[in-house]
């Protein structure tokens, strides 16, 4: 088992050099000068020439790979045009925030969305399962940012129990870290919570139609546990792997979220470094971001073993 | 469940063929009444950006600085903004621009991932490198990787297509490869060896028609995530260029007075939900009508 968990492991570095090829070459897909571009408009040609050493954009495209990946290998991101501190550090200051933020909203989506989903299985047909049908594709439809300014229209401003916005350290006490995070996490996670639900239901739908199920209902056990222990711990590879792959879901929503809610996380970095053209902040953090995805989706995959022990490495 | 597909899927076109037009669609309407109900709602969403001039809406740039923050009324159905300019008429012109976004990233990402999807498919030498190519684009977020494509173009409503179809193109290929590599072992397509059709017409006469419901299907998924991407990209300011009336850019504007004035972000959030739910039901009832699966 230990020697699989390291040979995926190992199959993983191929994927990352991709990403940190891919995110290189980011820079020189468009068309123009790089320097140029990130120079922006009101740039005198000094400043161009600053950015293009300090880029080392005055290399060979071959070369400047090179130099990349060997800088990520090191674990040195590069340093940031706009702020001079280095990115690794940047992303450090906010990651943190955007952790939170999306652990709570994974908690939420999971610990709604697989009961409705396997309620809605259970009940195929009636309203119940229309219910949660049609509360899956409209949360699946709603822009997050929308849903989120709804929310702090009704709870934050007409009922005033919830802070419009920003953001409280853990270190500041437990009720003020949980107080700003709540609508935040409420608001990141009904995309996810949707993803969730659909895909218990529609795993939970091929394992009910199962004899043994029949089997456990006909000998008189409890619903609850004939769903849970019979029904759920089957159906839930699907489950497991929809919450892996949907994890980029819940990144690409933190980044909109904090935005909405001021939460200072990699999203307001990113954003803001788009706004500021502050390249080397851009590229580092969407290494670490797909870094985390794929240690995730690893994760996932040794999940497998845990929860179906037919399967053996 | 099986045999209510068939009969709408395969059984359905000679049946309706001989029974008419009317019939078809009662048939569909009673089978999928969530899929005529997205159909109505996008047709409707279109008429209102396409004929948006026809429906009662002033000029949706027009400033009229004395009115500014009006709420819904009578005479300003959907209220005014902080530049006085009229809520209404800039949603339904709002929709042109969200649903020119959709369609071309669906067309653009299905059309470039097609023709390397089935390229890539059929040649096992190259299939292996570039699938972990695929793998590893997959694995930047979508909506990072959009932003970052926008950071580094002008902000237009063409550069917005190329940043989200450029995300979306290694899921369509995976897709067609998938599709590919099974029906590369079909008996029709031996048979067609065996005659001595060529590779390009085996791609294109053979395996491309059984590829075109899935591919509808999936355009109507892009199209669908496009509009919303759109949105995120004008709202987070790396999409299309403010003084364009997109959605995404009066929420973005509106976000400023959400509590003065809440209905500048309501209503254009509301029509591109609608929208985009529209489409999904849509692309839900597709996928079952055409049995397409997963």
């Amino acid at each position: 088992m230990l020697a699989e968990v390291l040979r995926r492991l190992g199959a993983t570095i191929p994927v990352m050099g991709v990403v940190a090829i891919a995110v290189f070459a980011l820079l020189h897909v468009t068309p123009g000068d790089p320097a140029v571009i990130i120079a922006g408009d009101y740039a005198t040609t000094d400043d161009i020439a600053r950015i293009r050493t300090r880029l080392g954009l005055d290399q060979p495209f071959h070369a400047q790979v090179a130099i990349w990946l060997g800088r990520i290998v090191r674990g040195d991101l590069g340093t940031s045009i706009f702020s001079g501190l280095p990115v690794s550090t940047l992303i450090g200051q906010r990651a943190a925030t955007t952790a939170w933020l999306t652990l709570f909203a994974m908690l939420i989506s999971v610990g709604v969305g697989v009961p409705i989903g396997v309620l809605a299985a259970w009940r195929k047909g009636s309203w119940l399962d229309r219910g949660v049908m049609m509360f899956a594709v409209s949360g699946f439809s709603m822009p997050t940012f929308w849903l989120g300014f709804i929310l702090v229209y009704v709870f934050a401003v007409t009922a005033g129990w919830l802070p419009v916005q920003g953001y409280q350290p853990l270190a500041a006490g437990l009720w003020p870290f949980l107080r700003h995070l709540i609508l935040p996490a409420v608001t990141l996670s009904v995309v996810y919570m949707a993803l969730i639900a659909r895909m218990t239901r529609a795993s939970m739908l091929g394992v009910l139609d199962e004899d043994y199920i029949r089997t456990a209902f006909a000998k008189g056990l409890a619903p609850r546990r004939v769903l849970v222990r019979h029904a759920l711990k089957n159906a839930s590879l699907p489950v497991v792997t929809i919450i892996g792959i949907g994890f980029a879901l819940l990144i690409g929503g933190a980044v909109v979220t904090e935005s909405v809610f001021a939460l200072p996380g990699l999203g307001r970095l990113t954003v803001d470094a788009i706004v500021r053209r502050d390249y080397p902040v851009i590229q580092g953090v969407l290494l670490v971001v797909s870094g985390v995805y794929v240690l995730i989706n690893l994760v996932v995959d040794v999940l497998y073993v845990v929860l179906d022990p037919r399967i053996r490495y | 469940m099986a045999v209510r597909v068939t009969e709408v899927g395969t059984l359905g076109r000679d049946a309706a063929a001989a029974r008419g037009g009317a019939w078809l669609v009662r048939r569909v309407t009673a089978r999928q009444p969530t899929f005529v109900a997205g159909l109505l709602a996008l047709a409707l969403v279109v008429a209102s950006g396409v004929l948006a001039p026809a429906w009662w809406t002033g000029d949706p740039l027009q400033m009229k600085p004395a009115q500014r923050l009006q709420p819904p009324s009578a005479v300003r159905w959907f209220g005014s903004d902080h530049f006085g300019r009229d809520v209404y008429s800039r949603t339904l012109y709002g929709a042109r621009i969200s649903l020119t976004v959709g369609a071309a990233v669906a067309v653009v990402s299905l059309a470039l991932g097609t023709a390397l999807g089935l390229v890539i498919g059929f040649y096992r030498r190259l299939d292996t490198i570039m699938m972990r190519v695929m793998d590893g684009l997959m694995a930047i977020p979508a909506i990072l990787l959009a932003l970052a494509l926008m950071a580094m173009m002008r902000g237009s409503v063409r550069n917005v297509v190329v940043a989200l179809v450029i995300p979306e193109i290694p899921r369509v290929i995976r897709l067609v490869r998938a599709s590919v590599l099974s029906l590369r072992e079909h008996t029709m397509v031996e048979a067609a060896r065996a005659l001595g059709v060529g590779t390009p017409r085996i791609l294109l006469r053979y395996i491309l028609p059984a590829l075109v419901a899935p591919l509808v299907v999936q355009a109507t998924y892009i199209c669908a995530s496009a509009i919303l991407f759109e949105a995120y990209l004008s709202f987070l300011g790396a999409g299309t260029p403010p003084h364009i009336p997109s959605w995404g850019n009066m929420m973005a504007e509106g976000k400023t007075y959400v509590q003065l004035a809440f209905w500048i972000i309501l209503f254009p959030g509301l029509f591109l939900a609608l929208t985009v739910l529209a489409i999904n039901l849509v692309g839900d009832g597709l996928r079952d009508l055409l049995d397409v699966r997963g």
